[in-house]
């Protein structure tokens, strides 16, 4: 983790499960350090992901499900697992500056 | 003339059909109910078919026992329904219906074709699910016979139908092999995209701990991407593989057909509802019941029978003129068999996850939230009768629509 990580990951609120307390104070610098921080170097194809995630909760109030976002863009499941190990859609979400996806019931 | 129109007659559509046709003024209404069945299922029982405690006669009855006579029925698959033109079209006949009011009660249903291998030729043989009739008999039939070894049951992707059935099935498994005397040659696997045994976390601890007591394994956050039927086995996105003797599968549960041919719903075919008010956001004459609807609760029938009021009420303030009122709370229970003629009753909605305590008569019972009792299990095997008798036929039941804190230890 860089000291920049540190420094901007210092300003930003999470909540216990390390999502931000407040999706509108996402920038992009936060999504890299959230990134950084799980060792992950955000591409192109992580940038599909994030931005349509952004774009659903600003329509819907609501982070996209996994399988949402693998209708919806050019992403796959597989591809989607390579990009956000260990619970994409969760992580996808976290990066996002999202909530946690409604686990569904 | 106006109509009523409710596509599906399943527990939703069913109750709504009886319900209105009592409350409507049938001089100036008619009500039409339309579905593809002929026979009405009783849904949970299917779960105790595969184990000998049910025949398929328990849990099959022809619908029209169910729907009253002044509610006109067509069996008829539906080609599609216009929404922007208040009509619908059946393929029967290509018969076209105008409503003034529209209830969708189209259910869920599995689709194992998504999940790559389910079906490549082991299908029924030795991969079965238990969410229909069909795979629920064929699967009684290879445990009548099978010598032991491992039995993997796999969720492939949230939501499902009934979501505490893999735990109940699993339970009940674990008591089928000790009562035959082969527990010992049977290893039990459970395999789940969630995070825990169940998806509410108080509720997933106690269950958790049971599996653990029963000796059942747990694989947690497995999403699967494929099955392997020539090495019998299944492996997760993120690689990891598991080997089945035996796979019993849910697989991905989707809304009709006929919400994706008429663009209604979402990716799996889910029908945005308000899931206080049960009206569609998109038409203001179209309500949704049951698991059709995309609410953020169970897709079961207790559901749909907590909804019924609410819908029904809104729908008829809606036709004086008034707002719809925002009443349903995403009430939901859930009798959980747990095996050896013991059930756990979990109670909840949108925002209280289920807790301890005595239902329905605070202190007294004599059911016991998020606890074993054998209680809970008559409960559960006595509900079949109710279910037919008395929920089914509109009759009044002893339960609030809306889940009440009494009796509860937050």
């Amino acid at each position: 983790m860089s000291t920049q990580t540190e420094i901007i990951l210092e300003t930003v609120e999470f909540d216990d499960d390390g999502f931000m307390v407040d999706p509108n104070a996402w920038t992009p610098e936060i999504a890299e350090a959230i990134a950084d921080d799980q060792g992950i170097q955000l591409t192109d194809r992580h940038w599909v992901v994030i931005n349509f995630a952004r774009k659903e909760f600003e329509e819907n109030d609501e982070p996209p499900t996994l399988r949402r976002i693998t209708k919806r863009t050019d992403v796959n499941t597989k591809e989607i697992y390579q990009l956000f190990p260990g619970g994409p859609a969760k992580n996808a979400s976290r990066i996002a500056g999202l909530g946690k996806p409604t686990g569904c019931i | 003339m106006k109509t009523l129109l409710i596509l599906g007659a399943g527990t939703g559509g069913t109750m709504v059909a009886t319900k209105m046709a009592h409350l409507l003024d049938l001089q100036e209404w008619r009500i039409i109910i339309v579905d593809r069945d002929e026979s009405h299922y009783y849904q949970p029982g299917f779960l105790f078919i595969p184990f000998g405690i049910y025949s398929p006669s328990d849990v099959v009855k022809p619908k029209r026992n169910f729907l009253p006579p002044q509610v006109e029925v067509f069996f008829s698959d539906i080609e599609i329904i216009e929404p922007d033109q208040n009509r619908v079209q059946l393929r029967y006949e290509k018969k076209v219906i105008n409503y003034d009011y529209l209830v969708i009660a189209t259910g869920s249903h599995i689709h194992p074709e998504e999940t790559p291998g389910l079906m490549d030729g082991a299908w029924r043989k030795n991969i079965f699910d238990f969410y229909t009739v069909e795979g629920a008999i064929a699967l009684s039939r290879f445990l009548k016979f099978w010598k032991g070894g491992r039995m993997v049951l796999n969720i492939t992707e949230m939501p499902i139908k009934c979501p505490v059935a893999p735990l109940e099935f699993i339970f009940l498994a674990d008591w089928f092999f000790h009562e035959r005397s082969m527990r010992d040659d049977v290893e039990i696997v459970f395999t789940t995209p969630l995070a825990g045994a169940f998806t509410k976390p108080r509720a997933s601890g106690i269950l958790g701990n049971l599996l653990e007591e029963k000796g059942i394994l747990l694989e947690s956050d497995f999403n699967i991407m494929e099955v392997d039927t020539t090495n019998q086995a299944i492996r997760s996105y993120d690689e990891r593989e598991i080997d089945y003797d035996l796979l019993v599968t849910i697989p991905t549960n989707m809304g009709a057909e006929v919400i994706d041919r008429s663009d209604m719903g979402d990716e799996l075919n889910f029908i945005p509802t308000d899931k206080h008010t049960l009206q569609s956001p998109k038409w203001e004459n179209v309500w949704i019941i049951g698991d059709a609807g995309n609410t953020p609760t169970s897709k079961a029938g207790s559901v749909a029978h907590f909804m019924l009021d609410v819908l029904v009420d809104n729908m008829l303030r809606h036709m004086e003129g008034l707002e719809p009122l925002p009443k349903f709370d995403g009430h939901a229970n859930c009798f959980i068999v747990s095996g050896f003629e013991k059930g756990i009753l979990i109670d909840f909605n949108y925002d209280v996850e289920p807790l301890p305590g005595k239902y329905p008569l605070p202190g007294f019972g004599p059911f016991s939230l998020l606890k074993e009792s054998a209680v809970n299990h008559w409960g559960k095997m006595m509900f079949r009768w109710i279910y037919w008798n008395m929920m089914l036929k509109g009759e009044d039941m002893p339960f609030e629509s809306q889940m009440s804190m009494a009796g509860k230890w937050a």
